[in-house]
């Protein structure tokens, strides 16, 4: 059977990694591509690189990053950040990027995902979902988790895969960068409504946070930054405590 | 040399920096006249089975890429590459793929759709081992006669996940994207 996956995720400014903790402080980490070669050593299913430079030169700095670490990598890996349209997706496709992430060019124009689907298929279309706790709800967080949009998660999930999304990649705001574990809730409320492939994202400091989203929700996958970067497990040790646990891994 | 058709949708690139990596040469093959220069041709999948003979058709590839395989020449194909060799598929009604297979294409019924990430395969062929390697499919092959069949896969069901005879070895999934146990495929695919 299919296993589950674990995907390192490396936030990118400038060129450099960088970690930061519930979207505000920033740490520098280090290289992209030797990073990226490291955790395939380690045996990580897959990479997310989330381009967060905020300059106008952007697109440049991103395609060089593609185009380095398509020559060196031979795991899937997925390029997000400030991807605006469909040229924008067909020039990282094309520089070497297996999958590219739409989050907020979504959210603001919804048919954008249909066209990236039908342009380049399904298969390479993950659209990144933000989600921020509101009372009982979750709640759609855009602008790099800085503007509250009213949307209902569960409402956009079910939007989204009617558009042909291939893949979700839904993240914890509150979680995230603190370690504190992912939020078992927000996976077990859109596992219960969607049959898309789904990446937890945001919290998973511990071997127990990650077997705890693997087993007690319908998640495909878990993606991990802080505790990979900080060298505190590998992605071995993460897959073989799963394993000894009864998750179905990659090993 | 080998050459890998450029179809021009997404990503052909990883197949090609994949041999690159093993000290191969590549060239992309995107018209009739390339074939004269390459040994070996591999037909990389991503995009969709309707749009992809479409365009096949209209290029004149469709008959090049048959020619080619009928004269029992070396060919490799992975994902849509595999699925492109039968004569249907779900995916597009009534539209005709190579045919050099017989045998459809259908759809998975269970399971999250498409099936993505890493599975294992069940192998039948000495190119392949029985390790993990990384799927990204909603259709699956079904070809008619069981010889063919190079290994299976469970996703929900046993399903065909290569096939190999002759100068034939077609994929279901991505030795390219699939680390080191793709690129030790792809090297016995070569030598």
């Amino acid at each position: 059977m299919i296993t589950k996956r674990i995907i390192p995720c490396l936030d990118v400014k400038n060129g450099k990694v960088v970690k930061g903790i519930k979207f505000q402080e920033i740490r520098e980490v280090g290289d992209p591509v030797t990073m990226a070669k490291e955790y395939d050593t380690q045996c990580a299913d897959e990479l997310v690189f989330l381009d967060i430079t905020a300059t106008n030169d952007k697109r440049s700095t991103v395609v060089n990053l593609v185009e380095k670490v398509a020559e060196q990598l031979s795991i899937p890996f997925t390029i997000g950040g400030g991807v605006r349209d469909t040229e924008d997706i067909r020039v990282l496709l094309q520089s070497g990027a297996d999958k590219v992430a739409i989050n907020t060019a979504a959210v603001m124009k919804p048919e954008f995902i249909s066209e990236a689907a039908e342009a380049f298929g399904s298969q390479c279309v993950v659209v990144a979902i933000d989600a921020k706790r509101n009372n009982d709800r979750f709640e759609v967080v855009i602008n790099a988790g800085k503007k509250l949009t009213g949307i209902d998660v569960i409402d956009w999930v079910k939007t989204v895969q009617k558009l042909g999304a291939g893949e979700i990649l839904l993240t914890s705001m509150d979680r995230d960068g603190t370690k504190k574990g992912f939020d078992i809730e927000l996976y077990q409320n859109v596992g219960e409504i969607s049959n898309l492939p789904l990446i937890a994202s945001g919290g998973g400091g511990s071997l127990d946070n990650f077997t705890e989203v693997l087993k007690e929700t319908k998640v495909d996958a878990a993606l991990g930054a802080s505790i990979f970067h900080y060298s505190e497990f590998t992605v071995i040790d993460v897959k073989e405590y799963l394993q000894k646990r009864g998750v179905v891994v990659r090993l | 040399m080998i050459g890998v058709i450029d179809y021009n949708a997404g990503n052909q690139k990883n197949v090609c920096l994949a041999f690159n990596r093993l000290g191969e040469d590549v060239q992309l093959v995107s018209q009739v006249s390339d074939f004269d220069r390459i040994e070996r041709l591999v037909f990389p999948g991503v995009g969709a089975f309707g749009s992809v003979l479409t365009y096949l058709n209209e290029t004149g590839l469709y008959s090049a890429i048959k020619e080619w395989i009928l004269e029992d020449k070396s060919f490799l194909g992975i994902c849509l590459g595999l699925q492109v060799l039968f004569e249907t598929s779900e995916e597009a009604p009534g539209v005709k793929g190579l045919g050099i297979i017989k045998g459809d294409v259908s759809r998975f019924s269970e399971g999250k759709i498409p099936q993505i990430g890493w599975n294992k395969v069940k192998s039948r062929s000495s190119y392949i081992d029985d390790e993990f390697y990384y799927f990204a499919n909603s259709y699956y092959v079904r070809p008619k006669e069981e010889e063919i069949i190079a290994a299976t896969t469970e996703y929900f069901r046993e399903f065909c996940s290569a096939v190999s005879f002759e100068n034939i070895l077609a994929l279901q999934f991505h030795p390219e994207r699939s680390g080191k146990a793709g690129m030790e495929l792809l090297k016995r695919w070569v030598s």
